[in-house]
């Protein structure tokens, strides 16, 4: 990425642009059809999507000098850690904080997740990826948070690998780059990932079956195309196919066996 | 709703307090009602790298919760109440274990026991860590128990929602709270028989800052104006480095001048050339040049003054708020051993490779050290109003050292929960009255949005939320000078009279996002208020307040808790005492600690470098107290309990709440 990106942005230092042009794909409400706008603001370095838009907010006003509504989008963190600014930008599917303007083709393109309900403009709601979290009980069951001592030892190489899973900031990336997820029909990787960051910690694995059973049904695993997309998108670089082949290989060994422990 | 014996919490916010809190309560068996304006896993907590302070004392050290209270005392100048700072040293380590057995990946030693890092302000490792973003796995952690008692509908979510106000009864007890569902903008009362505050900080007062977008300090802002007490509201936070960004401050790593890196200025103002081309005799290197002993690991709020000196007498690159951190002398494969994890985050939002192009960096606005006024109980002055976390002002006094911000969000948590259900179990329940409160409450809400909505002025929010951001990173951060105050609050009563005049520019109001910009404006502009007057009438410099024209620390005038309440107008000040009562006050000498300094400088070398403090000198040599913690752990506990309970009639001890919990 480190060769690409100063590329980029050496080839847009010698020639920098005056302006920036960003198309919008907007909506007024989720029943209303969408539509696209385009806006135009100076050029300045390091701008990304977000600050574009706060731009744009501060004065809606389109390319062609319509006084139009500022558009509506979800941003927190600013450090892509809170996976809440995801949006589709030059038709692919990433958090706008870290999209760079200097690193982008002109003019951006801004579409909200196509996978998820929209509420307004680049506004999404995700929820169902937290219900997906209850499905599976991504948890750990712990006794109580009274003062029980320390947990369990483990290993160092086990646990950077359940650091990579822990990473997961629920931005649905994978599930919009997936072509099996479309509406309920597919639990998707994030969910699958998080069985298997709860399987590998030693209380988690205690109540393994359940988060197994989880998986199982007409929704479940089983619908994973390997089109192996999620983790080309995956901003936190999870391992996703990994996950889902490890906990794939778990399913079965559970429905083969598992009734031996009933 | 309450039913007639089950007790109702409404928790605002859901970072680690907020968390914390209504994992405690549900536990307890009580139901939760929990509003969070963005879903709580994506709440600002996820931010924090570096890691949870907490005196486990893995490492043969001899560290103890006792030492991580001297050093947070000492850290905070004195300021911080001293009960709870021990209590929440107390309860550190097993908060670091509870984290442990919900399956938080903290790093491991080779014999598979937790791993400790050193941090600034100590000399012990004792900072538990998982990779570098502690707080993304802490805030997990405790999301995912949540979500458990969420499934047992023990807890309901209002995420998407924002609190206008709180509900308050004619004797000034709060019954429950206003929000707004941020999507079709309708107001709704949610009665409770506590209400616990846990909103986080408010860096977005300063316009920019560390902080996330949601950390406006709007909620609390609130409650000061309906008579909740806000103290130490001067005393924020301000990192040395930070990333200037267009939308905001992205935090660089302390490490990264631990590791080497240099920071300068171009000798001559205004030079534009590229920092490559300026040669070495045309550099500033003023931290080497005004600290030779030190140099560019001098501590974190000189490193911060000087920064800011630096571009305020215009010697910034190319005349903006920005230095040079130079790492480009580091041969790229050690940079990348070493700092690979940061230097990406540079790379990734600035789009420069920091192996070859110098980083600009300035300070930014990072922590309040202020927050609501409470208890040793996370009580507020309101009756049946807590605060936890960020947003109260109970440890960190002055200046808060680095990893003590999680565990205390985590240890107000879990006190505030106890004493909120110890209060609801005793409160009145308003009868039939009680309809008229809420639906008062609601319409004069209701009529405050109306009001913006059908307003039609030519003021832009945005704007004057940006020149506030201005005045305030310009004058009440990290120099101050009392003239530059008073014209700051003209200012704010300028722009809160222009306030007046905006118009929301959005004419759909369908999930519109100007609406609640607006409201959090005018609380933002309140608080702006209380922070600026505090500085103004804090005539001395402690910890993170430094004023040039009274340098030194004032004892015998300032030791005291500064404490806002606000009179229909504005701010009105008093001064609380400061409970010293477990370890006397000693002066944070820098000259004289050199010696030492240099010692604890040289010691952090083999490992991952630390930026020595000023913290770190003029450690108390031997404070008895309860010094080994795991092997004694009974005896601590009783000894704690017994000392904690100070000031006011406290008492009820932590374990009482939950019934079964024998220490968090
Ligand atoms: C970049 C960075 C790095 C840091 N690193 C560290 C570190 O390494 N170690 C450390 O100890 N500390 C660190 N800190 C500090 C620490 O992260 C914060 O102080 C802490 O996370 C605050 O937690 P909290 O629970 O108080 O609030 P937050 O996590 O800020 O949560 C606030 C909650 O309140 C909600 N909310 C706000 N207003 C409203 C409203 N009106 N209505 C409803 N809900 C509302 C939000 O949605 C959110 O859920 C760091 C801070 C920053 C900025
Ligand atoms: S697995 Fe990766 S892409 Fe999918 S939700 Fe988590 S962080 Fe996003």
């Amino acid at each position: 990425m480190s060769a690409h990106a100063s590329n980029a942005s050496e080839t847009a230092r010698r020639t920098p642009p005056r302006t920036v042009e960003i198309k919008i794909q907007r909506r007024e409400n989720p029943d209303a059809p969408a539509y696209w706008e385009t806006f135009e603001i100076p050029y300045r370095p390091n701008l990304n999507i977000i600050s574009c838009l706060m731009e744009i907010q501060k004065n809606p006003v389109t390319k062609e000098g319509k006084k139009t509504t500022p558009p509506v989008w979800n941003m927190n963190c600013l450090e892509q850690v809170c996976g809440i600014c995801t949006m589709v930008i030059n038709g692919k599917v990433r958090q706008s904080c870290s999209a760079l303007i200097d690193q982008l083709e002109q003019p951006v393109t801004l579409e909200p997740m196509s996978k998820f309900p929209n509420i307004r403009d680049l506004r999404v709601d995700r929820s169902r990826m937290f219900d997906y979290l209850k499905r599976v009980h991504a948890w750990i069951e712990i006794d109580g948070s009274y003062d029980l001592g320390p947990g369990p030892r483990m290993n160092q190489d086990d646990v950077a690998e359940r650091y990579a899973y822990s990473r997961c900031m629920t931005c649905g990336c994978c599930l919009e780059a997936c072509p099996q997820y479309e509406g309920d029909q597919y639990i998707g990787p994030q969910a699958i990932a998080q069985v298997r960051y709860q399987n590998m910690h030693p209380t988690g694995k205690m109540t393994r079956d359940e988060r197994l059973e989880a998986i199982m049904g007409e929704d479940g695993i089983t619908n994973c195309g390997n089109a192996q997309n999620c983790v080309k998108v995956c901003p936190m670089s999870i391992p996703l196919t990994k996950a889902i082949y490890e906990e794939n290989r778990e399913t079965i060994i559970y429905g083969l066996f598992g009734w031996l422990k009933r | 709703m309450a039913t007639s014996n089950g007790i109702k919490i409404a928790i605002v916010g859901g970072g680690l307090a907020g968390l914390a809190a209504a994992m405690k309560i549900a536990e307890a068996g009580h139901e939760v009602d929990l509003l969070s304006v963005v879903p709580v896993k994506r709440s600002h907590s996820v931010c924090a790298q570096g890691g949870i302070n907490g005196a486990v004392n893995t490492k043969g050290e001899g560290d103890s919760p006792w030492k991580h209270f001297d050093d947070t005392v000492y850290g905070g100048d004195f300021l911080a109440n001293q009960p709870p700072v021990k209590a929440m040293c107390e309860m550190a380590p097993a908060i670091i274990y509870l984290f442990d057995r919900m399956g938080v990946p903290f790093s491991r030693t080779t014999e598979g026991l937790l791993d400790f890092r050193r941090f600034g302000g100590t000399l012990h490792h004792r900072t538990a860590f998982a990779g570098a973003s502690t707080g993304q796995q802490l805030l997990y952690a405790l999301d995912e128990q949540v979500r458990r008692y969420e499934v047992q509908g023990k807890v309901k979510k209002y995420e998407g929602w924002e609190m206008m106000s709180l509900i308050m009864d004619d004797h000034q007890v709060c019954r429950g709270l206003v929000a707004m569902d941020l999507k079709t903008l309708e107001l709704r009362a949610f009665k409770a028989d506590a209400v616990i505050m846990a909103t986080g900080g408010p860096g977005l007062i300063f316009g920019k800052s560390t902080n996330s977008m949601v950390c406006t300090g709007s909620a609390v802002s609130a409650c000061y104006q309906q008579g909740a007490r806000y103290a130490n509201g001067e005393f924020i936070q301000v990192h040395p480095t930070s990333i200037p960004g267009e939308d905001k401050l992205r935090l660089m790593s302390e490490s990264a001048r631990g590791e080497g890196g240099r920071v300068w200025v171009p000798r001559a103002k205004g030079d534009v050339r590229s920092p490559g081309s300026i040669p070495e005799q045309e550099r500033w290197y003023f931290l080497e040049e005004k600290y030779p002993a030190y140099g560019n690991l001098v501590p974190r709020d000189i490193a911060t003054r000087e920064i800011f000196q630096v571009c305020l007498d215009g010697f910034g690159i190319g005349g903006q708020n920005q230095v040079y951190l130079d790492l480009t002398h580091i041969p790229a494969e050690t940079l990348d051993r070493k700092l690979g994890a940061i230097l990406e985050i540079y790379e990734m939002f600035v789009g420069d490779d920091p192996r070859h192009v110098p980083m600009r960096i300035f300070p930014g606005v990072h922590y309040s050290m202020g927050g609501l006024w409470v208890d040793f109980d996370q009580r507020t002055n309101i009756p049946g109003l807590l605060a936890a976390g960020e947003c109260d002002y109970s440890i960190h006094g002055a200046n808060r050292l680095g990893a003590n911000s999680l565990v205390s969000c985590v240890y107000g948590g879990f006190v505030a929960a106890p004493a909120a259900i110890e209060y609801a179990k005793n409160v009145e329940r308003n009868g039939a009255d009680g309809s008229r409160l809420y639906e008062q409450e609601l319409q004069r809400q209701q009529e405050i949005n109306d009001t913006l909505v059908k307003q039609s002025g030519t003021e832009n929010q945005y704007l004057i939320h940006d020149e506030m951001g201005k005045w305030m990173t310009d004058n009440v951060t990290v120099v101050r000078y009392n003239d530059r105050l008073q014209q700051t609050d003209q200012k704010l009563l300028e722009l809160i009279e222009r306030y007046r005049h905006i118009s929301i520019n959005d004419s759909n109001l369908w999930a519109t996002m100007a609406l609640p910009h607006a409201r959090q404006l005018w609380n933002m502009l309140q608080l702006a208020r209380v922070i600026t007057l505090g500085a103004l009438n804090r005539n001395e410099s402690r910890g993170a307040h430094y004023k040039p024209d009274f340098p030194n620390r004032d004892d015998e005038n300032f030791l005291k808790t500064t404490i806002a309440e606000y009179s229909g107008e504005g701010p009105v000040f008093s001064y609380e005492a400061v409970d010293i009562g477990l370890i006397p006050p000693r002066k944070r000498d820098y000259s004289k600690g050199k010696a030492k300094e240099t010692t604890a400088a040289a010691a952090a070398q083999p490992g991952a470098k630390q930026v020595p403090t000023d913290d770190l000198q003029q450690k108390p040599r031997d404070i008895s107290g309860p010094a080994i913690w795991d092997q004694n752990k009974e005896k601590v506990r009783d000894v704690d309990h017994g000392q904690a309970e100070t000031r006011r009639e406290q008492g009820k001890s932590i374990e009482d709440a939950g019934g079964k919990s024998d220490k968090l």
